[in-house]
């Protein structure tokens, strides 16, 4: 048993020294293959240490998942990478969930259970269980099987804060020890999974890197839970790090869009479209061409291109590359400009970007590209909307008033790719493409990009 | 094991977390958080032990919990690695 938990500790250092290791991209990739390793220590040193294991059942688990794993992990591709996280989440949870519930279907009527554990079993079913929902929740909004608005209906606040209250009074029941009847445990269990769906459907989709970073920490901190029930310092260890590391992605996704996080969970913002409209401004937009908008490019010297939540739906990240490298190989700077929350999950254009094989020293963060934006001649804004939106500066009555947003406006020419005049996700009408300097190339990111390479080799 | 010593490993576990994980540049978030999301698959030592500790229903919620857990460890760590994979300087 002392191995076993030395064990443990070997893998939580492996961990540590795994997550370290992502702190350069030169480095990133051997910090996974040690985190895996020290995975691979952990579930060896249980399987050899305790006795009278179900070898066969274990086995046939670990097969039926790794294959779903491994399908999943190979299949997915970059673009539908938050939903692929949103789901993982979800069978992490419910993985800490159902194995709390284990050790209180096995223990319960007995005096093996404490209160400390009764307390900590409830305490892993409940996040457990709400993650296991609401990521799946999130998986629907982003795969497009259930609506990305936000769907809210009266007294959802109140029904939340009733679910909530129930959730307490029984487990506070079960923890003392009042009653530990099983039916009042199958009542977490099933108003857990509500509170799950409750709290997510009304997130909207430009929400969702916030709801995907915090159902990251909390598969982390029902982990953690489990091995406070356990007692078993490896799952409290692993998932402390996992608890931590959503929490602080949670942090970075709020302060990138200025909104706290209850506003971001019970705010529903992106309901009200016609909050810009009733101020009644009226946009006059000039509309253009890919071989006028390649006719500008060509008169300049530095590119900024900025790209958004479109450029993923179209796919359009090699065209983008294959535009970068045109205007690269004429002589001219490009540079690339990545929002904390563009696209639906923290470093998602990174990804796509690297995808397409941009080199991610291109690709430069909201405060290093902001002071590069005054000597820019041209910035390509792709499929972003709420992230360049200037209103954001002033327009005290907007949704997004205050969010840091890329000053793209400061260059002498926006050009601006959008698939139709919708507003963005905030709902909001965006003042840019009303400006002086800015024209529009009306079109989906792809065959815009993919013209506008044409034209520009035909220059 | 006491409830003092396990609860210390738990913080200070946290602080060793927010220290490390505050270091990740954002260009390698969605990795941090596809593989963050696989560490947390270490739900699977609980669920080992639970297909034994369980008794009938335990052994079967064991089962479910061994797959979904599974699930997370390879394919959060096979997705992480193919997108490391891909970022590369000039």
């Amino acid at each position: 048993m002392e191995y076993t938990n030395l064990a443990y500790v070997a893998a939580a250092i492996l961990f540590i020294i795994g997550i370290k290791r992502l702190s350069s991209p030169k480095s990133a990739q051997s910090g996974n293959t040690i985190a895996s390793i020290g995975m691979l220590v952990a579930i060896i040193a249980t399987v050899v240490s305790f006795e009278l294991l179900d070898f066969r059942l274990i086995g046939i688990g670990m097969i039926i998942g790794s294959i779903i794993g491994a399908t999943f992990a190979i299949r997915v591709q970059m673009t539908q990478m938050p939903q692929m996280v949103a789901i993982f989440n979800g069978f992490g949870g419910g993985a800490s969930a159902l194995v709390a519930a284990a050790e209180f279907f096995t223990k319960h009527g007995t005096t093996d259970l404490t209160t400390f554990m009764s307390g900590t079993i409830v305490l892993s079913v409940f996040i457990g269980t709400l993650t296991f929902s609401g990521s799946f929740i999130a998986f629907g909004k982003l795969q497009g099987f259930v609506s990305g608005k936000p769907i809210v209906f009266s007294g959802q606040q109140v029904i939340n804060a009733v679910l909530v209250i129930i959730l307490l009074s029984i487990g506070v029941l079960i923890t003392i020890g009042m009653n530990q009847e099983l039916n009042l445990f199958y009542g977490i269990i099933i108003l857990a999974l509500l509170l799950g769906i409750t709290l997510t459907i009304p997130i909207g989709g430009a929400d969702m890197p916030v709801v995907i970073s915090l159902l990251n920490s909390y598969s982390g901190i029902a982990a953690s839970a489990t091995g406070f029930v356990l007692l078993n310092n490896g799952l409290i260890i692993s998932g402390a790090l996992v608890g931590a590391s959503g929490l602080i992605l949670t942090n970075i996704m709020c302060k990138g869009m200025n909104r706290s996080l209850a506003n971001v969970i019970f705010g529903a913002v992106g309901l009200d479209e016609d909050t810009s409209s009733s101020d009644g401004k009226q946009i006059n937009i000039k509309s253009s061409t890919t071989d006028e908008a390649a006719m500008i490019l060509d008169a300049a010297d530095k590119v900024i291109i900025v790209p958004g939540y479109g450029l993923a739906v179209a796919q359009a990240q090699h065209a983008a590359r294959e535009v970068a490298e045109q205007l690269e190989s004429m002589g001219k700077t490009v540079l690339y400009a990545i929002h904390p929350v563009a696209g639906r999950m923290p470093g998602h254009m990174n990804v796509l970007l690297a995808e397409a094989n941009v080199p991610y020293d291109k690709l430069k963060d909201l405060g290093d590209i902001n002071p590069e934006f005054e000597d820019c001649d041209v910035a390509i804004v792709l499929g972003a909307n709420d992230v360049v939106n200037p209103a954001a500066r002033h327009e005290t009555s907007s949704p997004i008033y205050g969010m840091p947003i890329l000053d793209v406006d400061k260059s002498k020419t926006v050009i601006v790719n959008k698939r139709t005049m919708n507003p963005g996700f905030a709902g909001i009408q965006n003042e840019l493409f009303g400006f002086e300097n800015t024209v529009m190339v009306f079109g989906d990111a792809k065959e815009m990009l993919t013209t506008l390479f044409k034209d520009l080799k035909e220059l | 094991m006491d409830m003092i010593n396990i609860l210390t490993v738990f913080i200070l576990a946290i602080f060793v977390g927010n220290e490390i994980i505050t270091k990740v540049p954002p260009t390698l978030h969605t990795p941090l958080m596809s593989g963050s999301n696989a560490i947390s698959g270490i739900a699977i030592v609980g669920a080992i032990i639970a297909t034994k500790i369980g008794g009938e229903l335990g052994t079967w919620l064991g089962l479910v919990a061994v797959i979904f857990a599974t699930i997370n460890c390879v394919g959060g760590f096979m997705v992480t690695n193919r997108m490391l994979k891909m970022f590369k300087r000039k």
